[in-house]
């Protein structure tokens, strides 16, 4: 078995290796952690040579060498051999070295010192399965072997084999052994990390590492290849509950294809699945492909796929498919353990956007519960987390995500944190607000018994959000009324969802703040969607200032959305103010008005601006109308349909 | 495997793909292998870059890695290229690319801008002769960055092919000028990619960076993807990179079939880009180019 150096491939989703005879191995992912002279290298070194990984002839060459410069023969040379080579073409970002025990594939993980050391344990280690803290012998437990204690600790890692090396050095003795053994022991289990193994090694002649010499005959433990051999792969990530999330939605054709990468379980035609956070309900009608589709096998993790449901239901990036009996959960609130690498600490009250998987969401910090400098291993302060420290950290969000703790679900349990833009710290989720344990609604929506083109047939128009925004007292109602008397008096069906008149009700329980606006707008989408769905023109008139909610209230209308904004000059607007909005705000009597400030997102693409200022509410109306005919909404003059005949 | 087809096939225009043989339905799954994860990954690189980015090209440069690129493409867009292939052309190519691109550029439906580099003399003079040629390609297509305004290119550049490369991100952001700073690299983990370039600059996606070689023609000969036909053995040499006609040479081979060129692959201790003259001028010409925004 020749060794493979790769460059950090996609992690094998089922955590097995495909064997050329058709079998399968466990593969187990393992990082060696310790003091920097405690005989990492020399460790990786014999490893290799003793499981028959390296290369013919390899370490002959290595010996050859090492006797022409006249320096005695150590294994770490074979480490800086493999590291040059590596510098001549691959990686130098996340390395794995691989090799085999008996029954294993180990990927050791490298995780190199100095200053990338806490980003590449943490991006590197949190996949890992397992570890092996090294030690030398004749130093002892030191701070640095603590610390790394520690970060495993941190990082989850449950399964480590503490190795005692350089036993040579205190001449094998039983005793020294026992001092180090029970000082590490106590360490990690105080840590809540209880050690596999504690294995008496000298990495440089062999002994404990693939045979107990004689030199260690008192010891009755596994040697090193025997406690790798041990360790427990993690569980195949395709034997989790499934978990698709929503990259994109596409309509190329007439298929509306949900595509996304399978991160965990596995899915097949015909299964019912929970859209989460929505809670909505539907069934997997097909798994589309290419050249071949539909594809009818069953789809497991690490996939990308792209798949049909059997109904029409609102999807945006960032959902996630799951099975309705093991859905993950709603959150607005989640606790996190994080690291950070930003050169601005985090503090609390940060406003942060926070991604996991394709969702994302404005986030702010509630709480920083622990902050550690892991190079010092002390709580160094409690108010914020220095570039390259590690924490725990509340979040809340201002949108809900399903997510899963870490330890259920290490693919969907991750999230990363960003700040302008770049990504400035990375986390595992360590728990999600309890009491919000998504329920799934089984919602069937009832199909109408109606047919879009019966209704169509009598309208003369298809359905519609016509959506209003623009400043107070720009005109919005004003137009909206007149549209829809318009719409109405040519045989139309419209109906006004005007904002103000369904806060008093349907969104009575809303303030003004950004996230009760946003979702003002959202229930706004929601209910004018669904009768343009049902074939009637919704007409909108909402200030609706934020470009993201408007985005939205797109997403969610999709096709159906027609934008104008009613641009009548700011000025006027004011000298306007039929509700004295405009007056109180000046008199700072009404917070969070829209108007007066800059706080109004100009629609940078609308289908139609309107300056009311500038011309008749008739003129204006026959404007909408022309606009919603050249898109499709209203039918032309009933063109001679016999012509068509 | 097949080279130049002219029957256009499953992939050819039709927006709706055959609809396949029933497989037996069951309850286990199958399994990935090496190239079915690289492919997954790759997929998910394209449409994060898809969606995320407003207005993307595909650079096409008729080579292997390209095509399987547009391979790839097709698979994470059911059968099409949402987006523009863009030809940044030196003229000097091999007639064999040109035949190439003319062809498939119909038969798979590409919505193909071929853009024209500008004169030698326009280019760097301190650079050595090849290396100075090939910035003439980085020119072309800073003028293309112009004209359509591009926030994202995607370009099939592999971590094995060159030290430099090893170096690169998935998503990889541009300077104003199309300048790489290699040193001021954001973190990517996690496969979140960093996708907003600061106003004005741009970002390389490079959704095969960690295939190699190997994994190329591997995938190649099991998608039947068509290559041009310089990469095989004729009197006892072959092309394994294809650049401009005068600065690319063949090597010795006797691989006339993708089978013999894997094996050959595993034997060889001939880098890749051996043929490629502008490797070998000075040490630090590749990194400069790329620096300058060489792909």
């Amino acid at each position: 078995m020749n060794m493979i150096v790769t460059p950090a491939s996609p992690a094998t989703p089922n955590g097995t290796t495909s064997m050329p005879n058709g079998t399968t191995r466990p593969q187990v992912r393992i990082v060696i952690v310790g003091h920097v002279d405690h005989g990492k290298s020399t460790l990786v070194g014999r490893l290799l040579h003793e499981t028959g990984s390296l290369p013919d002839g390899k370490l002959e060459m290595l010996k050859a060498v090492s006797a022409r410069r006249g320096m005695p023969f150590e294994w770490s040379f074979l480490l800086d051999a493999l590291q040059t080579e590596r510098d001549q073409g691959i990686t130098i970002d996340t390395t794995q070295i691989r090799f085999r025990t008996n029954s294993r594939d180990i990927v050791l993980i490298d995780a190199p010192g100095h200053a990338e050391f806490l980003r590449n344990m943490i991006t590197g280690a949190s996949q890992a399965d397992g570890a092996v803290l090294i030690i030398d012998a004749l130093e002892g437990v030191r701070d640095q072997t603590r610390r790394h204690g520690y970060l495993l600790h941190l990082l989850g890692v449950k399964q480590v084999a503490v190795v005692v090396n350089k036993m040579d050095r205190v001449d094998f003795s039983a005793d020294r052994f026992k001092e180090i053994s029970d000082e590490i022991s106590a360490h990690l289990q105080g840590l809540g990390v209880k050690p596999t193994a504690v294995i008496p090694i000298s990495a440089r002649d062999g002994d404990g590492v693939a045979e107990r010499t004689d030199r260690i005959g008192w010891y009755k433990g596994p040697t090193v290849v025997e406690a790798l051999d041990q360790l427990e792969p993690a569980r195949p990530l395709e034997a989790l509950a499934l978990r698709l999330p929503v990259q994109a939605i596409y309509k190329f054709d007439d298929r509306r294809i949900v595509a996304g990468r399978i991160e965990s379980g596995s899915l097949i035609a015909g299964d019912e699945v929970v859209i989460m956070p929505a809670g909505k309900i539907a069934k997997i009608k097909t798994v589309e492909s290419w050249p071949v589709t539909p594809v009818a096998g069953r789809q497991g993790a690490g996939r990308s796929v792209g798949i049909t449901l059997d109904r029409e239901l609102f999807l945006e990036r960032g959902d996630i498919i799951a099975h309705a009996n093991a859905a993950p959960r709603e959150t607005r609130r989640l606790r996190a353990r994080i690291f950070w690498l930003h050169d601005k600490p985090l503090a609390k009250g940060d406003q942060l956007l926070v991604r996991c998987g394709p969702k994302e969401s404005r986030a702010t910090v509630v709480a920083i519960e622990k902050a550690v400098d892991p190079g010092e291993l002390s709580s160094v302060e409690n108010k914020a987390i220095g570039r390259n420290h590690v924490g725990e950290i509340d979040i809340s969000l201002s949108n809900p995500i399903a997510t899963d703790p870490y330890t259920e679900n290490p693919r969907t349990g991750r999230l990363v944190i960003e700040v302008s833009g770049r990504i400035a710290g990375g986390g595992l989720v360590l728990s999600v607000d309890a009491g919000q344990r998504a329920v799934p609604v089984d919602i069937v929506p009832v199909e109408s018994a109606l047919r879009l083109d019966e209704r169509s047939a009598r309208y003369r128009h298809n359905g519609a959000v016509v959506w209003l925004t623009g400043l107070p007292a720009s005109g919005k109602s004003t137009l909206a009324k007149a549209l829809e008397r318009r719409l109405f008096t040519n045989g139309g069906s419209p109906i006004l969802l005007d904002g103000d008149t369904l806060r008093a009700g349907l969104n009575s329980d809303l303030g003004f703040s950004a996230a009760d606006r946003s979702e003002n707008i959202r229930r706004l989408a929601e209910v004018a969607t669904h009768l343009a769905r049902n074939g009637h023109i919704a007409i909108v008139a909402a200030v609706s200032p934020a470009r993201e909610d408007r985005a939205t209230a797109r997403r969610i209308a999709d096709t159906a959305f027609r934008e104008i904004h009613v641009a009548t000059p700011a000025g006027i607007c004011e000298e306007r103010d039929p509700k004295g909005h405009y007056k109180k705000a000046r008199a700072g009597a009404l917070a969070s008005f829209t108007g007066i400030g800059n706080d109004y997102e100009t629609p940078q693409a609308a289908e139609l601006v309107i300056d009311t200022s500038a011309r008749t509410v008739s003129d204006a109306a026959d404007e909408i109308e022309q606009m919603l005919k050249t898109t499709g909404v209203l039918f032309d003059e009933v063109v001679d349909l016999a012509a068509n005949i | 495997m097949h080279l130049l087809r002219t029957d256009s096939g499953a992939d050819g225009r039709d927006s709706r793909p055959p609809v396949s043989e029933q497989i037996p339905v069951g309850l286990t799954t199958p399994s990935m292998d090496h190239l079915d994860q690289l492919e997954a990954q790759s997929i998910y690189i394209f449409r994060e870059a898809f969606g995320r980015l407003k207005k993307i090209a595909l650079l096409w440069s008729l080579g292997k890695d390209s095509n399987v690129m547009i391979w790839l493409a097709r698979k994470a867009f059911f059968g099409r290229l949402p987006f523009p292939a863009l030809h940044v052309d030196t003229g000097k190519k091999f007639p064999e690319m040109y035949r190439f691109r003319d062809h498939y550029g119909k038969e798979w439906d590409l919505d193909l801008r071929v853009e024209p580099c500008p004169p030698i003399d326009a280019v760097d003079p301190t650079l050595p002769p090849a290396a100075r040629s090939a910035a003439r390609k980085t020119e072309g297509l800073k003028m293309a960055l112009g004209k359509y305004g591009f926030d994202g290119l995607i370009a099939g550049i592999r971590r094995d092919e060159e030290a430099t490369r090893a170096k690169e991100r998935v998503f990889s952001p541009r300077g104003l000028e199309g300048n790489w700073d290699v040193r001021d690299q954001p973190p990517e983990f996690w496969d979140h990619f960093n996708a907003s370039p600061p106003q004005g600059a741009h970002l390389r996606i490079h959704p095969i960076l960690h295939w190699t070689e190997s994994d190329i023609w591997a995938y190649t000969k099991r998608e039947n993807i068509p290559i041009i036909p310089l990469y095989l053995s004729q009197n006892g040499k072959r092309y394994r990179s294809l650049g401009d006609q005068d600065i690319t040479n063949p090597v010795a081979s006797t691989a006339s079939n993708i089978d013999e060129i894997l094996i050959e692959l595993e034997q060889t201790k001939v880098p890749e880009r051996a043929g490629r003259a502008l490797d070998h001028e000075t040490e630090d010409a590749f990194e400069r180019l790329r620096v300058a925004g060489y792909l």
